[in-house]
């Protein structure tokens, strides 16, 4: 022990302790909408497209309509480098200034918010990420995760397989493959898949992709070579992605069987193949392209003032979109808290009561200047937090992606027994896990 | 002028071989008790304790447990995340099964697991040195976090993977989990720190500390002393390996409350060993000092500038931190080769002497 350290340690914590007095003052008359987002580290390929589109959707809120409701939005974007400890890190620097949703993009630092959130009352909005089973509202009347979980993307991924094979019991003796990056992410679906394996007679073959070997994975596509997989389906995120790809395309593996979970399925996954990486198939959430009312205002609006990092030609990229469809849901739950509260200004607490009454209907959509952007989002509810809506299969045809199957539906009746048992597993593992108190509101 | 040793007489051997032979100094350590167990929990906000402090004082005792090998023994060792990681898993094994025990305790036996595993990972030092002991250690730190991916049983077959920290209880207040307060969990690790700190000193100081610097200096001459090798060797292994897995726990349990396997990466591993080169190799000291440099100087870059209302890019403050950072590892390598904790020695000799020079 000694003296130095703690000298500077005060003094830091004397101005840390000080300031925050004096801009909190500031920020009663608005809304605090913290972004946790990444543009460095190893996943910034994926990161930086999904932070500009989701704080262009909402500075556009506040340049063309004044923010919600007459209140303007108080953006703050906090650097995670997707990395947990500086997640959570932010999330502890923000958490005082009486933020209204946390969207922390990334499924570990998720996992670690997730029992903070009971106890700080702050709901976190995990867009089809995190934690599956959190879709159970009633363990976890906090984390929302609409429009659907890893398990229901999976699901609808056999879906579109059972159709392609002509039933999935055509699947019998085949081989299954499945590469994943090695975290908390990739490992999700691997119990509902072995659960189809038992169910549909194939085989199952887990390739896992370290962090730091995202970049070559020619061990794991050789054991590819060598297994021949019917179908391989991939949970990858960052450079891994594009590297993947590649070496499917290197492995003459047929790029048609080789299917991505929306997270794999940005433009820059794909083109690095260049031709070869024609035909990849992705699932996805909602539509791509900037054709659409409200990304033309954000063009306008945002953009076009140089008050965004984007660049132009990189607006309606699919994980743009994907940050506009994020932000969409943030939106519209504090819309729909400022509905039920009556209030302006609303709080964490009040936005968690909006995003359990969540409802975007298609005439909604259409309103919101996103005509057929996704899937209507009408079975959020307090007992699912997750909805389970259907999302399509797209293409990659060497410079854009094409849309080659109609909206799938999960299958909800094999997925949710699997949720309710995780959620119950989780809740029994952690002992102390606060019982439901919040109240239900209404569908408004 | 107030920092002098005139008139501080010493009249027994005792007295002498103190560890702070000065009234100032002991002075100045019972202030800095003071602020940290008193003005800090009284004061700070939760980001200043639970992302600052708390982190801080983990970090420091996992520098101080590399230290011990690295700067008191001279075993190089680039496995001390992983020695981390042993901590954190056993500890969460210990407590899955034996729930009933207060965690402090498992938190702390959680380091005897951690010396085991640390000082079978030690074995090969007797026959190897330096640069090449490096890359053994290397071989602990990437197969122990391959199990602690692979082996599904260490994170109790969870889904996720992940460990996520159960409620626990000390005297009916919750320490751990969500509902834990900052100031409870800072307090608990504070005390564990101060405790093994005192421990280690009183190791360094005494015959196993003298044994190990022998070593560290020469270890053909320690030998011909009669000082055996290879315990010393694994000793120094195994203590070391104890703090860092001690601190590994505290790290999941008092801080995270819940981990994956990347925490305890080749990564945690590295900045560990940043922060003894950049402290001081052998020295107590050294190990908080270069925490405080290598671990809260990046939040106080990246979160002061935006309290204080200068409009920055949350990316561009990161880059900016990681160049300011770099650049000031390098200009304190340049004017101190031998870290942090030389530059405040130098200091305290010049203050003593002031105002002559010498």
């Amino acid at each position: 022990m000694n003296v130095r350290h703690l000298v500077f340690g005060v003094a830091c914590g004397a101005m840390l302790g000080v300031t925050p007095l004096a801009t909190t003052a500031v920020a009663q008359d608005s809304i605090y909408v913290p972004l946790l987002t990444y543009r460095t580290g190893p996943f910034a390929n994926s990161g930086i497209p999904i932070a500009n589109g989701m704080h262009d959707y909402l500075a556009m809120l506040n340049e063309r309509d004044g923010g919600i409701g007459g209140v303007k939005l108080n953006i703050e974007e906090c650097e995670t480098g997707y990395d947990t400890k500086k997640g959570v890190e932010c999330y502890e620097s923000i958490k005082g200034k009486n933020p209204t949703v946390i969207n922390p993009y990334s499924t570990g630092i998720t996992l670690q918010l997730i029992p903070k959130a009971a106890v700080d009352k702050i709901p976190i909005l995990s867009m089809a990420y995190g934690l599956s089973a959190s879709a159970i509202g009633e363990k976890f009347p906090w984390i929302f995760n609409p429009p659907a979980t890893y398990w229901d993307g999976l699901s609808m991924i056999f879906r579109y397989i059972g159709g392609k094979e002509g039933g999935l019991d055509r699947l019998r003796g085949k081989t299954v493959g499945f590469i994943f990056l090695e975290s908390g992410y990739g490992r999700e679906p691997i119990p509902l898949l072995e659960q189809f394996a038992k169910d549909y007679g194939f085989n199952v073959k887990l390739y896992s992709v370290a962090g730091k070997e995202m970049q070559d994975q020619s061990a794991q596509w050789l054991a590819v070579r060598r297994d021949r997989p019917a179908w391989m389906i991939m949970w990858g995120w960052g450079a891994m992605n594009p590297t993947a790809v590649k070496r499917a395309a290197e492995t003459n593996y047929p790029m048609d069987k080789f299917i991505g979970i929306w997270w794999s399925g940005s433009e820059d996954d794909a083109r690095p193949a260049g031709p070869g990486g024609k035909g990849y198939l992705t699932l996805n959430l909602h539509g791509v392209g900037a054709n659409y009312p409200a990304i033309h205002d954000i063009v306008k609006h945002v953009v076009g003032k140089g008050k965004s990092q984007v660049d132009k030609s990189k607006v309606g990229e699919n994980l743009y979109n994907r940050g506009v469809y994020n932000s969409v849901l943030s939106a519209e739950a504090i819309r729909n808290a400022q509905k039920i509260t009556g209030k302006k200004v609303v709080n964490g607490a009040d936005v968690r009561r909006g995003l359990e009454t969540l409802n975007i209907s298609e005439a909604r959509w259409k309103e919101l200047g996103l005509p057929e952007f996704a899937a209507p989002i009408t079975a959020v509810s307090c007992a699912d937090h997750n909805g389970h809506h259907a999302a399509y299969m797209q293409q990659w045809d060497g410079t854009k992606w094409v849309k080659v199957s109609d909206w799938i539906v999960p299958m909800k009746d094999k997925v949710r027994p699997l949720l309710e048992a995780a959620a119950t597993d989780y809740v029994t593992k952690n002992t102390g896990w606060p019982k439901r108190s919040e109240a239900c509101d209404k569908q408004s | 002028m107030l920092y002098r040793e005139a008139g501080q007489y010493k009249t027994s051997y005792q007295a002498d071989q103190a560890v702070f032979p000065l009234l100032q100094d002991r002075v100045g350590l019972l202030v800095i008790l003071f602020v940290a167990y008193v003005v800090i929990p009284l004061t700070g906000n939760d980001f200043l304790i639970n992302a600052v402090m708390t982190p801080f004082l983990i970090f420091s005792l996992a520098a101080i447990g590399l230290n011990l090998l690295t700067g008191y023994t001279g075993l190089l060792s680039l496995g001390s995340g992983a020695f981390m990681g042993v901590g954190a898993y056993a500890c969460y094994k210990l407590t899955t099964y034996f729930p009933d025990v207060n965690i402090i305790i498992w938190i702390v036996a959680s380091g005897f697991v951690a010396a085991l595993v640390g000082a079978i990972f030690g074995l090969p030092s007797l026959r190897i040195k330096g640069f090449y002991l490096a890359i053994a250690t290397l071989a602990a730190q990437f197969f122990l976090e391959w199990s602690f991916t692979r082996v599904a049983w260490l994170y109790n077959h969870n889904v996720s993977g992940a460990i996520e920290v159960p409620q626990r209880t000390l005297f009916g207040v919750p320490i751990t989990g969500p509902n834990a307060t900052a100031e409870t969990r800072y307090l608990i690790v504070l005390t564990i720190v101060v405790g093994m700190t005192w421990v280690a000193s009183n190791i360094v100081h005494g015959r196993i500390g003298r044994m190990w610097m022998a070593v560290r200096d020469m270890d053909i001459a320690a030998e011909l002393m009669g000082i055996r090798l290879l315990p010393t060797k694994l000793l120094a292994f195994a203590v070391s390996s104890f703090y860092c897995g001690v601190a590994g726990a505290m790290m999941v349990f008092l801080w995270y409350g819940g981990a994956e396997s990347t925490v305890f990466s080749i990564n945690q591993s590295f900045t560990i060993l940043f922060m003894i080169i950049i402290g001081g190799l052998g020295s107590l000291l050294g190990a908080y000092l270069g925490a405080a440099l290598i671990f809260v100087l990046p939040i106080v870059l990246r979160f002061v500038p935006p309290k204080l209302g200068i409009p920055v890019h949350a990316a561009t403050v990161e880059h900016i931190t990681f160049m300011i950072v770099g650049a000031l590892i390098i200009f304190f390598l340049i004017v101190e080769p031998h870290g942090l904790a030389r530059l405040w020695q130098i200091g305290k000799q010049k203050l003593r002497v002031w105002p002559f020079p010498y």
